[in-house]
């Protein structure tokens, strides 16, 4: 009994804020040995929370197995549950929260809910080294720009509508293109922007440290419908002023905070052009520059796991009875005294 | 003219400090983004250069102090304009004591209110973008990003970004701040107004992502 107790080290995280549902194993030492991704893909249209939830509760307990597997250590080694608890789509949130308590009770285990923008930001640093970025997240659901500041991670720009792999998305679907596993959206779009040639003008809308894409969806939805213009040049020109946007306010908060890394991540962060933008803005300011793995990147558990794990040795776990989910918390009000 | 000394690297421009035909003037070069199509960055750098002396211009006949403009060049997206003596109100706020402080915040919220009167968006109302000259005036610099509208939306937003400027920078005494800004808006827009735009900031919060309180209204 005594061995086991003090071989409990290890972190199961879970993420099930949107598409994906995915289970991750962290040791106490930041060591990743599993991180299992199932992601739901709708035949067509954009995410349906319930359908996407089902799709959660169906793939639960086998996502959890192949980690566990992958992972090679055994459930009662486990020290700690952690789990998004917010922001994010309320149904899928609520059945990972549920595989979550489910589990520390029957182990026996603490539970922690985590921040899944902050769980972004920290897995970033610990797989590429940073130590105290300005970050870039650019998702499907989220676009910001984040960086520490006394105490908490604090957003110092954002989109005031849809995110920038929302609008890319939608754009993608308006357009009648279609995506695979491995094939998403973003990269169909990146993929014809690179035969792209000529700039069509669209709304550039940065407001202060705030951008707005929906104007700029419309506008090239528009332009799309009136099919005068090639599709190549259109998606090059969405792609070249969308993350013109972010790359300016990413621009504003690195020269605001005088920060000298540039972290790229979230599902966006796998397109090259993005990429070589932010790192020219990083090089500008004399910054280290560098993008999450596309693993690591994505919505995964692993960034859960290793979070929680941050978040159990400093102290803090969530009661059950406030562990109901927070699907519009944001990064600003959670406490990261792992940080200094 | 002396060779110019970099005193602001932003994101939008550089600012540099040059003595110009025997005047301290600031040199506001948009330099051309590498990272950005050349296209659209020549014609984001060109707006900008012309679009921002223009509301400086519409400010001061709004009755709000900004730099006098001595030379626009389109060509090399340069402005020259004086270079205001005075502490930044981003400094300045950490500094002084509370009171002075919501002093000093009613004003900014004055000045705010007289430009949206006259149909003035700044665009980027941060505390880092406010002077005070020895002079006792508070100038408002940095129009890059403004607009000219009457459109509540708009003020909203211009409203909202002080906010959200004065939570991200000044976080310690953010809420009385504000709070100080939207009674110095309310005397000059009115009560009527300053409501309007008051609740057209809850709405943009709202609309905002992951906002705790538009959850619980639903």
């Amino acid at each position: 009994m005594k061995t086991r107790k003090a071989n409990k080290h290890y972190c199961l995280g879970i993420e099930s804020t949107a598409d994906d549902f995915s289970i991750g194993i962290s040791t106490f030492h930041g060591k990743i040995l599993a991180n299992i991704i199932d992601a739901y893909m709708p035949e067509k249209g954009g995410i349906h929370p319930r359908e996407a939830a089902r799709h959660h509760a169906e793939v639960g307990s086998q996502v959890l197995e192949k980690a566990l597997t992958k992972s090679g250590i055994k459930s009662r080694d486990l020290a700690v549950i952690a789990f998004s608890q917010g922001p994010g789509l309320g149904p899928c949130l609520r059945t990972g929260a549920t595989v979550a308590r489910a589990l520390a009770s029957y182990l026996d285990v603490p539970l922690v809910g985590i921040n899944h923008c902050i769980a972004h930001v920290e897995i970033g640093k610990l797989v590429t080294g940073v130590k105290n970025p300005v970050t870039l997240y650019v998702s499907g659901g989220n676009t910001m720009v984040a960086a520490f500041d006394s105490g908490r991670y604090r957003v110092f720009g954002e989109t005031l509508d849809i995110a920038l792999g929302n609008c890319l998305d939608v754009f993608a679907r308006e357009a009648s293109l279609t995506q695979r596993p491995g094939m998403p959206f973003g990269a169909v779009i990146e993929r014809l922007a690179l035969k792209g040639k000529e700039l069509i003008s669209l709304p550039f809308t940065v407001k202060g440290m705030d951008l707005s894409l929906s104007g700029l969806l419309t506008a090239a939805v528009t332009i799309l419908k009136k099919g005068e213009c090639k599709l190549e040049d259109l998606c090059y020109s969405l792609q070249e002023t969308a993350f013109s946007m972010v790359a300016e306010v990413t621009e504003r908060a690195l020269a605001h905070t005088g920060k000298k890394e540039v972290l790229l991540t979230g599902g966006v962060a796998a397109n090259k052009r993005l990429q070589s933008m932010i790192r020219a803005i990083a090089e500008e300011h004399e910054a280290e520059f560098d993008v999450v793995p596309t693993e690591f990147a994505i919505d995964n558990g692993a960034m859960v796991a290793w979070t929680g794990v941050l978040a159990y040795t400093h102290g803090m776990v969530t009661p059950v009875e406030k562990s109901f989910v927070k699907l519009r918390w944001r990064l600003e009000e959670v406490e990261v005294p792992w940080m200094k | 003219m002396s060779s110019p000394v970099l005193i602001k690297k932003g994101a939008e421009a550089n600012l540099y400090l040059a003595d110009w035909h025997g005047r301290k003037v600031v040199l506001k070069k948009r330099l051309p983004k590498k990272y950005r199509q050349s296209t659209l960055d020549r014609q984001i750098r060109t707006y900008r250069t012309i679009h921002e002396p223009q509301l400086m211009h519409e400010a001061k006949k709004a009755g709000v102090p900004t730099p006098i403009i001595f030379l626009i060049d389109r060509k090399n997206a340069t402005i020259i304009m004086e270079y205001i003596e005075g502490k930044q109100i981003k400094q300045l706020l950490s500094e002084v004591p509370e009171k002075e402080r919501q002093q000093l915040c009613f004003r900014i919220g004055k000045l705010v209110g007289k430009l949206h009167r006259f149909g003035v968006i700044h665009g980027d109302l941060t505390t880092s973008n406010m002077i005070l000259s020895p002079d006792g005036k508070i100038f408002l610099v940095d129009f890059g990003l403004g607009d000219k509208t009457e459109e509540l939306e708009a003020r909203g937003v211009d409203l909202h970004l002080m906010k959200r400027a004065l939570q991200s920078t000044h976080f310690r005494f953010a809420t009385e701040c504000f709070n100080s800004v939207t009674n110095g808006y309310a005397e000059v827009l009115g009560a009527e107004t300053s409501k309007s735009v008051l609740d057209k900031i809850k709405e943009i919060e709202k609309r905002g992502r992951y906002v705790a309180e538009r959850k619980e209204k639903e």
